[in-house]
């Protein structure tokens, strides 16, 4: 059967079979997981609950509840101050991963070029081929992963329509303080580049208070901000996100959105609600774990010769292992054959990737613990 | 509250050197911090929660919750009274409390006639006490803070982006 040339052409990687072997081994400590490993708070896991006995099992609005949009455009007020009309300017996704598909959809022209500093979460790349794009990869290695304005300024052409900017960054945990975000929106603005700002991982910065990107000056009319509920509430199986911007590209992503996915689980939606209003005390609680957990991992990939610089927020470690003298693929098939620990090549960010990995601190401590245990193991054979 | 208790509280096992590393301190002055929690009486003792349902245990024990009403004394209010009754070995906690009575007492016995005799010829015959009301624990769902059921298995899947 012949299918698609450009569905064809997609995710040539190795590393789908490097899945299926973890998933095939009992006994592994996975180290691989890129979400939360508490379960959703209770209020509001009950929240869904109740909303079924009371009998919410219908569609809803293209856009989502307004309700949940009204609490989404009032949290981003309060904790940012950042004012969006929940009836035009706010959009209820299934998850940041569909908002960003319908934004690229919805933005670009057959040849634009979208911008994407990697390494980058696995998605954007596709996506932007998907929507008839051209993705425009900035490699950031050398500036400690971290976009600098010049290595920005030396990407941008005239067909440079926007940019996937995300952080904290999944998988490097690198973020960026007001000063280096005004630096990055001046050219952006004054090149009319669309920043599509994927802060997914944004309550959990842990060294300084996030910025919200269409928080800075000028900003907010050339930006979609993205955000949901998976990470900061530990809910990720509900999949709800909410994308933000201005009213004409809402209006466009909110089109392709009532033909593709109509609307949101109403359950899920519910349970957002109740994660707006009751939520923010399990969020501090589970950061502060998350701060513990990243001092301990950091000094102990450090210990054992895996050098890696701190992260400034979500759960990933994304330490060097050049001086192995493996390749990132060879590297993970290897911990996990040997030491039956998992972790992702780097390769999964960025093709031409081979000197990292990627480990997800959000695991136990003794599941830590004993996985830089193994990886000691590993390293001194 | 300190961190140091915070993850004490969660786990009593972590290690001074463990904690250190989370909290980018010396071992040293956990240690230190610890002794001193101990000392003031903040750490009063380590203990391990057990799901007793699951231990076959000979010298296994009732436990009931019991009301009792009493009568305040003079210059000592419930203070007095109140030592003299917990002070008992049945007596495993004592609240003062407020509503429509005034100690809440738990109590542990061999079975539902030690427990009965402890109330009848100990606790109701005190001069000060004006009565009791004694509820037996049938099931225990939850206690200080601990679900008592097995660990849910981690339903995450062992990859994810």
């Amino acid at each position: 059967m012949k299918i698609s040339r450009k569905v064809e052409q997609m995710q040539p990687s190795g590393i789908r079979a490097f899945f299926d072997l973890v998933l095939g081994m009992k006994d592994v400590i996975s180290l691989g997981v890129g979400e939360p490993d508490f379960t959703t708070p209770w209020p509001i896991r009950e929240a869904g609950i109740s909303s079924l006995e009371e009998g919410f099992t219908s569609y809803t609005s293209n856009k989502g509840l307004y309700k949940l949009r009204l609490s989404v455009s009032r949290y981003l007020e309060n904790r940012y101050g950042v004012k969006y009309c929940p009836d035009e300017e706010i959009l209820i996704a299934v998850g940041v991963s569909e908002a960003m598909d319908l934004a690229l959809r919805t933005i670009i022209n057959p040849g634009d070029k979208i911008l994407i500093p990697t390494p980058s979460y696995v998605s954007y790349g596709p996506l932007t081929e998907l929507a008839g794009g051209l993705p425009v990869y900035i490699d950031t290695q050398k500036d400690g992963f971290k976009l600098t304005p010049r290595n920005l300024e030396r990407h941008i052409d005239k067909k440079t329509k926007g940019i996937i900017f995300n952080y904290p960054c999944n998988p490097t945990g690198v973020s960026y303080n007001r000063k280096e975000l005004i630096e990055i929106n001046k050219l952006l603005s004054g090149h009319k580049i669309i920043c599509l700002s994927d802060e997914i991982y944004g309550d959990l910065t842990y060294d300084f208070e996030h910025v919200m990107f269409p928080s800075l000056p000028k900003a907010k009319e050339n930006t979609v901000y993205f955000n949901g509920f998976s990470k900061s509430y530990a809910m990720t199986g509900w999949r709800v996100g909410f994308a933000c911007g201005p009213k004409e590209i809402i209006a466009g992503m909110t089109k392709i959105h009532q033909y593709t996915i109509m609307c949101v689980s109403i359950t899920s939606q519910m349970a957002a609600c109740e994660a707006l209003h009751s939520g923010r005390k399990s969020v501090e609680e589970m950061k502060r774990e998350y701060v513990r957990r990243r001092e301990f991992i950091i000094e102990g990939l450090n210990e054992i010769g895996l050098t890696c610089h701190k992260p400034q927020g979500a759960f990933y470690a994304f330490p060097s292992i050049k001086k192995t003298g493996l390749k990132s693929l060879d590297f993970a098939q290897r911990l996990l054959k040997e030491e039956k620990v998992a972790v992702i090549p780097s390769t999964a960010f960025g093709l031409q990737l081979e000197d990292y990995i990627r480990i997800s601190y959000a695991s136990s401590f003794d599941n830590l613990k004993e996985a830089l245990r193994r990886m000691k193991s590993f390293l001194n054979k | 509250m300190d961190e140091i208790l915070e993850i004490l509280e969660k786990d009593a096992r972590t290690t001074a050197e463990d904690m250190a590393k989370m909290l980018k301190k010396k071992p040293k002055d956990i240690k230190e911090r610890i002794k001193k929690y101990e000392k003031e009486g903040v750490i009063l003792k380590y203990k391990t929660v057990l799901n007793k349902d699951l231990v076959h245990d000979e010298e296994y024990r009732l436990r009931a919750l019991i009301e009792v009403n009493i009568i305040p004394q003079k210059d000592v209010g419930f203070d007095k009274i109140a030592e003299r009754i917990y002070s008992f070995p049945e007596v495993s906690s004592c609240y003062l409390i407020s509503g429509t009575y005034d100690l809440l007492l738990v109590v542990e016995g061999k079975n539902i006639h030690t427990v009965s005799n402890f109330v009848a010829e100990k606790l109701a015959c005190l001069e000060n006490v004006r009565g009791t009301t004694t509820h037996f624990l049938l099931k225990k769902y939850k206690e200080d803070g601990v679900m008592l059921k097995h660990k849910e298995e981690n339903k995450r899947i062992a990859i994810s982006y």
